[in-house]
């Protein structure tokens, strides 16, 4: 192989590998957003309880399998007492007041986690090693596979959830209309809770996922939580398929950006990615146009 | 079997409700006409528990379920086929279907699914579609599958003709009749007010906010009153 062709290609899998992790947290503001038009933004709070906790339970001797799963329970847990606690009680107020609510229960968790669990920087273990494996001349860590197969794991799942169980479906009418979904016995406020759970268990992947490549912290939550809310947007708000082309696109944009103008905009692009969305196509690639008819 | 005793209820500060008093007995149909903004879609609204009380009570077999959850109110046999149809436009008309049937569980749904095709061809043909996609007629026909899909005991219709073609109309009001012959008690709201006391037992009148006549169905149609204000004769 050529080597920019090569070249080529290590930007590809590392784009594809971080677009991945974006998919997954822009997953959970989608899921969020169809239940109750709120933007959680505690989103990224569930991808740094995610890796922080497991690192925790590892610390505490737990085998990884169980520190994983024992993280992902937690975080869950972490989500549903969020909605009981701080979205439930005012769910008759304006979305943007529920909004702030969730930008603060952000700044609650991550501060919760910075006393309980210190502000150093920690690494996971890879999950199968860090014998990188060479693909086409190119070279793949077994630690993006597995990022890759587990999103495709729980994106088919949750394809199946959505079209093939009656709950997956209530949840979809609920999202589309919430009276008549009330009126056929659909409990909205249960939905609700639903959602911020499933919410919390994607970004709780999605941070065990990436934690031992980039490491973990309590703010690694802020970071990724944007750019998770970028692929949501490039996407289209609310759109299952636009969230994961959307982070996709956002990670492939990124290590291209970086690779070939340079690194030091890496981060920046996400934020470039936001505004070109908002001042040309507002309502992102999948999403319902602004306009609806009554 | 259901009785509503000085119902009120707010918008803010906008009062919708003012003390409606109101029973329907089992297997009646009842009619409630009245003028837009006279707070019949509230009123219908309160009786399904989503938009709040502020006042008053509703007794549904002698049970007070002023405050209970609409999802129970649907297990108790409460349904209502809502103004607007309001179907679930991106879902399949089938997964509208089973969807009013969420609160039950089991193989009866699948019979009743297909009563209901054999009633709606038209349903049957379209299952896989959209519901969005359907013309207004056939989406009022689902609205109104959708209820029965619960084994509603009690009904309520809110505007189930309104913005149909004539021909739709009569069949709409064709089915009313048929629902009543099969023992479903309901509560039909309509602006045609003529077509709507012409089938009921009983109806109520309703002007802002409160009941202000109450007859047999006949008595109210030669009624001068009605005959001005609704009627247009």
């Amino acid at each position: 192989m050529p080597a920019p062709l090569v070249e080529f290609l290590q930007f590809l899998f590392s784009g594809i590998t971080s677009g991945a992790i974006y998919a997954l947290v822009a997953l959970g503001f989608a899921l969020i957003y169809n239940a109750s038009h709120v933007i959680n933004f505690a989103q990224g709070e569930f991808v740094m309880l995610g890796g922080m906790v497991t690192w925790a339970l590892l610390s505490q001797g737990i085998d990884l399998p169980l520190a994983i799963a024992g993280a992902v329970a937690l975080t869950m847990v972490v989500g549903l007492a969020l909605e009981k606690l701080a979205i439930e009680p005012a769910r008759n107020a304006d979305v943007v007041t529920l909004i702030i609510i969730t930008i603060g229960a952000g700044i609650f968790l991550r501060g919760l986690t910075s006393v309980t669990l210190g502000k150093d920087l920690h690494a996971l273990p890879s999950f199968s090693g860090d014998e990188p494996l060479s693909l086409l001349g190119a070279t793949i860590m077994p630690q993006s596979l597995w990022i890759l197969g587990v999103t495709a794991g729980i994106v088919v799942l949750l394809h199946g959830f959505f079209n093939y169980t009656l709950l997956g479906k209530a949840i979809l009418a609920t999202s589309h209309n919430r009276l008549a979904a009330r009126l056929v016995g659909i409990n909205v406020s249960f939905v609700l809770l639903l959602s911020f759970g499933l919410s919390a268990l994607l970004g709780a992947v999605a941070g065990i996922l990436i934690a031992p490549i980039t490491a973990t912290h309590f703010e690694v939550g802020i970071m990724l939580g944007l750019k998770g809310f970028a692929a949501a947007i490039l996407g289209g708000l609310g759109n299952g398929v636009g969230a994961i082309v959307g982070g996709l696109l956002l990670g492939l944009i990124e290590s291209l950006g970086a690779g070939y103008i340079s690194s030091d905009y890496k981060d920046a692009m996400a934020f470039v990615v936001i505004l070109g969305v908002l001042f040309f196509m507002p309502s992102g690639l999948f999403g319902r146009r602004g306009t609806e008819r009554v | 079997m259901l009785e509503i005793q000085g119902l009120t209820s707010h918008y803010g500060r906008i009062q919708a409700l003012e003390g409606v008093d109101l029973t329907i007995a089992e297997g009646e149909l009842v009619a409630l006409v009245g003028a837009n903004g006279a707070g019949k879609t509230t009123l219908l609204r309160c009786i399904s528990g989503v938009q709040p009380v502020t006042g008053g009570r509703i007794l549904f077999e002698g049970r007070d379920i002023t405050r209970a959850a609409p999802q129970s109110r649907v297990a108790l046999g409460i349904c209502q086929v809502p103004e607007g149809r309001q179907v679930f436009g991106p879902l399949s008309v089938e997964d509208n279907l089973k969807l009013g049937a969420f609160r039950r569980r089991g193989k009866r749904v699948a019979d009743d699914l297909e009563r209901m095709y054999t009633r709606f061809p038209v349903l049957k043909e379209k299952r896989k579609q959209p519901a969005g996609t359907l013309s207004g007629g056939q989406q009022q026909m689902l609205a109104i599958c959708r209820a029965l899909m619960a084994h509603p005991r009690l009904l309520l219709l809110d505007e189930p003709s309104m913005g149909l073609a004539p021909l739709l109309v009569g069949e709409i009001f064709n089915t009313v009749e048929l629902l009543k012959e099969q023992g479903t008690t309901l509560f039909l709201v309509e602006q045609n007010a003529y077509a709507a006391l012409g089938i009921a037992d009983r109806g109520y009148v309703l002007e802002t906010g409160g009941v202000v006549l109450s007859d047999t169905g006949a008595a109210l149609l030669e009624n001068a009153r009605v005959k001005e204000a609704y009627l247009g004769l």
